[in-house]
């Protein structure tokens, strides 16, 4: 599971900032990857889709959201601890 | 005041994907009415419409490029790209800050609203894609061409139902004659062939289920094109001065609002329109050649549309032409008139006019030449164009050849 997750997100990022998913490194921040404000809110929308859970995500206050966009890395973490929050095994 | 003429146009219509192909269309009278192809038809009363047929978006756009265009946005983007290419035109320094777009549409991004709904309501999900806004708001398609293009002077959309593409570019020729701006793209586009957007319509009752047969006695109603049409028009000495080809010249325009019902067009709110059209481009009636007529194929319409024509013009109303071609694209609603002005520049331009097709009994409550059936060759120096849209909102039009 924690692969999967690491793996879908590489890949829904990489749609988003049109690159192979090989090319996603997790130390990448969302500027790094030429990802802007709309195609965050596309790469959340997918990621919602993608693992059937909510996003606590507002675009006017990215900083104070529980959804922490700062890197690859942080944005997996998150969606590993929604994950395990809304579909608890 | 400055002369105002057009140096570009484009559209992608029933009849066509580019001006060359619909005016032939025209000129020939071929019809692109026809059965329609969207998701449930089968639960639609009505299932014919001028469609834009073989038409594939990934020919034209990238996939993000799609997942933020609506098919209205699409189908300005088009259209604006073949009449920017024509006038030859860049966008840079000066002319770059004052050019702007004025588009018509009635329903923006119809489709992207039908389909959300389908998301919300049918399938009853909670969430839909971010970019639902942005690719449904009316001004996507005056925003996106002035992104692509450069445009940075006035730029917005004007929505009066059916004659929203004449008001639209009845307001670029305002700020083009009064000095306001050298250049403006202007236009309409509409893209209301949905199941939801011909659902709306069959509730009215006034959709025909076979043709769209304007002025003839056994008109049954409307049928619902879609597509755009789009212009550059642009201050005549701006235009000689770098020796662009003129396709018309714009010399008059009007609008008025009936004030009466929300429905039912007004003969008197017609001819008041139109009247005061001819006196805003300082002509006399019998200079008039050819109307392209706002001819719905309506009962309503064509008969008030008629009897406007012959108050305005008296005894010589059986001298001019008036052909409806929505007999052959449909009805395209918001960008009706846009698509409906490359007839009068045809007219004006190729000494064509396009004829009423699908006529077949004389009404005689409209007793015009409507130009029955088959195009006629004549020699057109003025033409006028009408808009007649619910709402009591009328906005007429007049060209001059160049």
């Amino acid at each position: 599971m924690t692969d999967d997750i690491e793996t879908r997100v590489a890949e829904i990022i990489a749609e988003q900032a049109v690159l192979e998913p090989g090319d996603v490194r997790m130390d990448m921040t969302l500027e790094d990857l030429g990802i802007d404000s709309l195609g965050l809110v596309e790469s959340i929308f997918a990621i919602e889709e993608a693992f059937d859970i909510q996003v606590p995500f507002n675009a006017n206050e990215p900083q104070n959201s529980a959804f922490d966009i700062s890197s690859v890395a942080s944005i997996v973490a998150a969606v590993r601890q929604l994950v395990a929050q809304q579909h608890p095994a | 005041m400055k002369r105002v003429v057009i140096t570009g146009a484009g559209t992608i219509n029933a009849l066509g994907q580019d001006v060359p192909s619909t005016l032939s269309a025209m000129a020939e009278g071929r019809c692109g009415i026809g059965p329609i192809n969207v998701r449930d038809v089968e639960r639609l009363n009505v299932r014919i419409g001028g469609q834009v047929t073989e038409y594939d978006p990934d020919e034209y756009f990238n996939r993000q490029q799609i997942a933020l265009y609506d098919r209205f946005t699409q189908f300005s983007l088009l259209a604006a790209r073949q009449a920017i290419g024509q006038s030859g035109l860049t966008f840079i320094g000066d002319l770059s800050m004052e050019a702007g777009v004025v588009l018509g549409t009635a329903g923006g991004g119809v489709n992207t609203w039908d389909e959300n709904y389908r998301t919300v309501y049918e399938e009853g999900k909670n969430r839909v894609h971010p970019f639902v806004v942005p690719k449904l708001m009316n001004n996507a398609g005056a925003s996106h061409i002035s992104m692509e293009y450069n445009l940075r002077g006035p730029t917005y959309t004007v929505a009066t139902a059916c004659s929203s593409s004449n008001h639209a570019m009845g307001q670029a020729f305002h700020l083009v004659r009064s000095g306001a701006s050298r250049v403006m793209v202007t236009g309409g586009s509409e893209a209301m062939l949905s199941f939801g957007g011909i659902k709306a319509w069959e509730g009215l009752r006034v959709m025909s289920r076979d043709a769209c047969r304007p002025f003839s006695a056994n008109r049954n109603g409307m049928v619902q094109g879609e597509g755009a049409a789009i212009f550059v028009f642009e201050e005549m000495e701006h235009a000689r001065a770098r020796g662009a080809e003129i396709l018309a010249e714009v010399i008059g325009f009007a609008m008025t609002s009936d004030a009466t019902d929300i429905v039912m067009p007004s003969r008197k709110g017609a001819a008041q329109t139109i009247a005061a059209c001819l006196r805003d481009a300082r002509i006399s009636g019998d200079e008039v050649g050819y109307i392209n007529a706002h001819g719905t194929g309506t009962s309503a319409n064509d008969k008030t549309e008629c009897a406007a024509v012959a108050d305005t013009f008296g005894p010589y109303a059986d001298n001019l032409m008036i052909s409806s071609t929505k007999s052959m694209h449909g009805h395209v609603i918001g960008g009706t008139g846009a698509v409906e002005l490359l007839a009068c520049i045809m007219a004006l331009k190729d000494g064509i006019v396009a004829p009423t097709i699908g006529y077949e009994e004389p009404d005689p409550e409209c007793a015009l030449d409507v130009v029955p059936n088959e195009a006629r060759e004549a020699k057109i120096d003025v033409a006028l164009s009408n808009a007649f849209a619910f709402g009591g909102l009328n906005a007429v039009l007049a060209l001059r050849s160049a």
